[in-house]
């Protein structure tokens, strides 16, 4: 079954929706939105220091995505508005990796690969890379649940509880980093944050608690996973777009259901 | 012993000190009140004890163990996150459901269980955080201007409530406050705080203190009178507020 493409391709976006579902909740819920985009940029980066030193590209992008993710938590931690300081980190990284990856000598690389993502071309270390991590972030998240909510919901209210809230954003920052590094296969560094924040932000009005709300952006990422992949073999168009397009028709749709019954 | 005990905290950001040689400890079964003007360091006082900020200088020694409720000012649930007031007692730790319900009455909210923490009036999501904060069985309550935007009704409800609390958890309370009529009289100790504590004592000789008159003036001496007064007469009528808020 392996053997086929489609299937890899589709287990492989599955389960990188499922995990970019979930955590995609809480860069909703956090505002992190643009902090997710910096993370995401920065994987091209990682993607031109990974083939210049000869290390799997996972490897480079999870390295540098981290990296990157560490120096916004850090700077985040100082209490001012890092808003301008993301932008700056975001496209810094994201010009600095173009530049790099077409300056490596020897190398002619597909560069659209790791841009928009290359789906069809996952082999099964591939699959065991974006399942096993899948199911880290996956795993994490539930430990952590309670605690990561309730710091979600007020910093003050979990160090009244003995929480540490900065410990909760700093699992996200780390969970962040291996979704980048999970999802550039799949989407590409550019349509990353995509796949965070759409499913969750569909399944927000149809949901009464956070749980609800995080089983049904895993289930709403994985569908669009499966009928984006179909929608770009019809219409032999990139699968990472074809993914995101999809989830933004449910996004479309569930936004149209929401303003009808306030009508009503 | 006592529950918490912060001996000269000095806490600022920047070039600006908030609090300056602050000492406070705090007995079980005791309710202390912090006043103060706006920008007096009170709500930052609360912060640092619940450990949210960390002093320049000083410490803060916990009973080990030491559990917590608090109330805080405000608390922003942001429009993404759905969240209903059964669920949201759920925080940090789970209850059972006779549990949550109990809380919830105690708070005098009794069956809101279903509803979106958003749809809430501010009276009842100040009682909905009062419920979740009290179903931690807290050794201590913290609350941060918690009857802030009620009318004086709502807000004279919620502090009977929070006596009623008390007595039955029996745990110490430690609020801040500007409505200095409504809250002091039910005080074993005001605390006065400007930065530094003006003064502290029971009720009657901090509203005498000269350094209280100079920060509040006079007039609420009287004010004070008055709701001693008004006090005396029992609860019998009280729970027409209740009802009509």
């Amino acid at each position: 079954m392996l053997d086929d493409f489609l299937v890899r391709a589709a287990l492989a976006g599955v389960g990188t929706a499922i995990a970019a579902g979930l955590l995609g909740c809480f860069v909703v819920w956090r505002r992190m939105a643009y902090f997710g985009d910096a993370t995401a940029h920065a994987a091209v980066l990682g993607v031109a220091l990974a083939l210049l030193f000869g290390t799997s590209i996972t490897l480079g992008v999870g390295s540098v995505a981290l990296a990157m993710a560490l120096l916004i938590h850090g700077l985040s931690g100082q209490g001012t508005s890092v808003d301008t300081m993301l932008g700056v980190l975001a496209h810094g990284a994201l010009a600095l990796g173009l530049v790099a990856v077409t300056l490596i000598p020897g190398q002619r690389i597909d560069l659209d690969a790791y841009l928009f993502g290359d789906v069809l071309s996952v082999t099964r270390m591939d699959l065991a890379v974006i399942w096993g991590g899948g199911a880290i972030v996956v795993a994490i998240l539930w430990w952590q649940w309670q605690a990561m909510l309730t710091a979600t919901l007020s910093p003050d209210l979990a160090y009244a509880a003995d929480l540490n809230p900065r410990r909760a954003q700093l699992i996200l920052t780390l969970l962040l980093a291996g979704v980048v590094a999970v999802a550039i296969k799949v989407v590409g560094a550019l349509l990353i944050t995509a796949l965070l924040i759409i499913p969750a932000a569909s399944a927000r009005s149809y949901a009464t608690t956070p749980e609800r709300m995080a089983l049904l952006s895993m289930a709403i990422g994985a569908l669009s996973a499966i009928a984006g992949l179909r929608l770009a073999v019809i219409l032999d168009v990139p699968v990472g777009p074809a993914i995101i397009c999809v989830a933004v028709a449910i996004f479309a749709v569930s936004a149209l259901g929401r303003t009808l019954r306030k009508l009503t | 012993m006592s529950l918490i005990d912060a001996r000269n905290i000095d806490f600022g950001h920047g070039g600006q000190t908030v609090l300056q040689g602050v000492n406070l400890s705090l007995d079980p079964g005791e309710i202390v009140t912090i006043v103060g003007p706006n920008g007096s360091g009170k709500s930052t006082l609360l912060r640092v004890l619940i450990g949210a900020l960390q002093p320049r200088k000083g410490t803060i020694t916990r009973a080990t163990g030491l559990r917590i409720g608090y109330v805080p000012q405000k608390l922003h649930i942001d429009p993404t996150l759905p969240i209903t007031v059964r669920r949201f007692l759920n925080l940090p730790k789970a209850v059972n459901h006779a549990a949550a319900e109990n809380a919830l009455e105690k708070a005098g909210v009794a069956g809101l269980t279903e509803r979106q923490m958003a749809s809430l009036s501010g009276g009842q999501f100040q009682r909905v955080l009062l419920a979740r904060a009290i179903l931690g069985k807290p050794d201590v309550l913290m609350l941060d201007e918690a009857t802030q935007g009620l009318d004086q009704p709502g807000s004279a409800a919620f502090y009977r409530q929070i006596d009623a609390v008390r007595r039955d958890l029996g745990c110490a309370v430690l609020m801040v406050s500007h409505e200095l009529h409504v809250v002091m009289s039910a005080s074993d100790r005001v605390i006065c705080l400007n930065g530094h504590i003006c003064c502290e004592g029971t009720p009657e000789v901090v509203s005498a203190a000269p350094a209280y008159r100079e920060l509040f003036g006079s007039g609420t001496g009287g004010a004070l009178a008055l709701y001693r007064h008004d006090h005396d007469h029992g609860h019998d009528h009280d729970h027409h507020h209740e009802a009509a808020e």
